[in-house]
C-alpha cells in the first residue's frame, strides 16, 4: 500500500524538452538560443553574461584615466585599443545575453541604477602608470585564466563571444607585463612605483576568482551545466602558479610572505584571503564604486540625445526612401 | 519568426553581422549588433568586428529580417537524410584498391 508520503518522494517525470536539454548536456554539447532550457540555467547565464558585460564596461573607466598621460605617443595608442577593446568585448556579451531574452536597454538600466553587479575589482583606483602594467598582468592575466574555460560554455553564444574575447585578451597582458617590466628596469622611483602597483593590484586580482570553493553556493550548479569548467580554488592556483615565474622575470615580489612551492600537493601554499575586503567592496564600498556608476550614468544620460538624433534620421531617411 | 534577440521595443534595432575575412572564402555570422540604419550598422560593425583585419568584407541584416526553422520540430524536419547513407561516398566500398575512385 502507498501512503501519501511515499508518493511525494516520487520525482515528478521530466518533459521530453527537459530530457533533451538533459542529454545534451550529457553528452557536453551546446545549448543555443531557441532550445528549451530550464528557467534556473536561462536566469543563470543572463546575470553571469550581463555581470561579465558590465564588468568590461566598467572596466573601461581605470584605464580611460591615464589615456590623456601615457608616457609616450605609442603607450597612448595601445592604451586606446586596449580601452577600445573593452568596448567590444561589453558589446559581444551583452549580445550574448540579448540571446536569452532580455534586452539591452534593460541590462543597461540595471547597470546605472546600481541594480546590476560587474567585477569589483575596477572599484580600485589607478593613482600610477604603474597601474596600467599591473592591471594589464594580473587583472588581465586572472580574467584570462578565468574565461579560458568559458570559451567552452555549454550555452553556444556566450562561448563563442568568450573565443573572441580570449583571442583579444592575450595582448592586453602582455602589454601589461611590458609596462612593469621595463619599469623594473628603470631607475629606483620607477621600480618602486611598479612594486607598489603590484602590492596593491595582486590580492584584488586573486579574489577575481571568486569566494572559496566551500562558500561558493552556485558553482556546482553551474559546474553541472557545463558552464563552470573549473572551481575558484583550482583557478586561482592556476593563476598564482603561472604568476611566480612572471615575478621572477620581472624582478617584482608577490605580496604573500607566505607563498611556498610545496613539494607534496605540487602546488604553491599561500596566505589566507581577506575576504571582509572583498565582501566589503562588493557591498558597494569599495573606494571607487559610486564614482564608477556615476561617470557611467553621466556617460548614458550624455549620450541620449546621439542616440535619439540617429533613430529619428533613421526614421526620416526610410520615410523619404518609402515615398521615392 | 524573427531572431532570439530582436525584441522590437530598442530604440535601435538588431543586426546580425557576417564578415568575408578573404577573397575566396563566403561571409561567416560573427555576432549582432545594434544600430539606428544599415549604414550605420557597417561602420559599427567594421569597429566591432574587424579591428585586428578580420575581414575585407561586411553584411549586415536586420535581425528580424532572418527566418530560422522551428527548434522544437529538429528531429522530424531532418529527418530526410537519416538512413540514406548511400548519398556518401564512404557507402560504396566495392571499389576499394581501385585506383583514382
Amino acid at each position: 500500500m502507498t501512503s501519501p508520503a511515499d508518493l511525494s518522494v516520487v520525482e515528478r517525470e521530466p518533459s521530453p524538452e527537459e530530457l533533451q536539454f538533459n542529454d545534451l548536456i550529457a553528452a557536453d554539447s551546446r545549448i543555443e538560443p531557441r532550445d528549451w532550457m530550464p528557467e534556473a540555467y536561462r536566469k543563470t547565464l543572463i546575470r553571469q553574461i550581463s555581470q561579465h558585460a558590465h564588468s568590461e564596461i566598467i572596466g573601461m573607466q581605470p584605464e580611460s584615466n591615464w589615456i590623456t598621460r601615457a608616457p609616450s605617443l605609442k603607450r597612448k595608442a595601445i592604451l586606446m585599443a586596449k580601452v577600445q577593446d573593452e568596448a567590444g568585448h561589453g558589446l559581444y556579451l551583452y549580445s550574448a545575453a540579448q540571446t536569452l531574452g532580455i534586452t539591452r536597454d534593460e541590462m543597461m538600466q540595471q547597470l546605472i541604477e546600481g541594480r546590476a553587479r560587474y567585477s569589483s575589482i575596477f572599484n580600485y583606483p589607478t593613482p600610477t602608470w604603474a597601474d596600467m602594467g599591473a592591471i594589464g598582468w594580473l587583472v588581465d592575466g586572472a580574467a584570462i585564466c578565468n574565461q579560458v574555460p568559458l570559451c567552452r560554455a555549454s550555452y553556444g553564444p556566450y562561448g563563442r563571444a568568450m573565443v573572441r574575447i580570449c583571442k583579444e585578451e592575450s595582448f592586453h597582458q602582455r602589454q601589461g607585463f611590458e609596462i612593469l617590466l621595463e619599469l623594473m628596469q628603470g631607475t629606483e622611483a620607477q621600480r618602486q612605483m611598479a612594486q607598489d602597483a603590484v602590492d596593491r593590484w595582486y590580492w584584488p586580482a586573486l579574489q577575481m576568482f571568486g569566494p572559496p570553493d566551500d562558500q561558493s553556493p552556485n558553482s556546482a550548479q553551474s559546474m553541472a551545466w557545463n558552464i563552470k569548467r573549473f572551481s575558484n580554488d583550482d583557478l586561482r592556483q592556476r593563476f598564482v602558479g603561472m604568476l611566480v615565474p612572471q615575478a621572477e622575470v620581472m624582478g617584482v615580489t608577490l605580496p604573500d610572505p607566505a607563498l611556498k612551492w610545496n613539494e607534496e600537493t605540487g602546488q604553491y601554499d599561500m596566505s589566507e584571503i581577506d575576504w571582509t575586503e572583498f565582501d566589503e567592496v562588493l557591498a558597494g564600498r569599495g573606494p571607487a564604486n559610486a564614482e564608477r556608476i556615476r561617470r557611467r550614468r553621466e556617460a548614458h544620460d550624455e549620450g541620449a540625445w546621439v542616440r535619439e538624433a540617429a533613430a529619428e534620421y533613421a526614421r526620416k531617411q526610410s520615410a523619404r526612401e518609402a515615398v521615392a | 519568426m524573427s531572431t532570439p534577440g530582436e525584441m522590437g521595443t530598442e530604440p535601435w534595432p538588431l543586426w546580425e553581422v557576417f564578415v568575408r575575412a578573404n577573397r575566396g572564402l563566403s561571409h561567416v555570422h560573427v555576432g549582432s549588433l545594434h544600430a539606428p540604419d544599415s549604414d550605420m550598422a557597417v561602420r559599427n560593425a567594421r569597429d566591432l568586428y574587424t579591428r585586428r583585419n578580420e575581414g575585407v568584407s561586411i553584411w549586415v541584416v536586420p535581425a528580424d529580417a532572418i527566418t530560422t526553422s522551428d527548434p522544437d520540430a529538429k528531429g522530424a524536419f531532418f529527418e530526410s537524410p537519416a538512413g540514406k547513407n548511400y548519398r556518401h561516398a564512404v557507402y560504396y566500398t566495392k571499389s576499394e584498391g581501385v585506383k583514382h575512385l
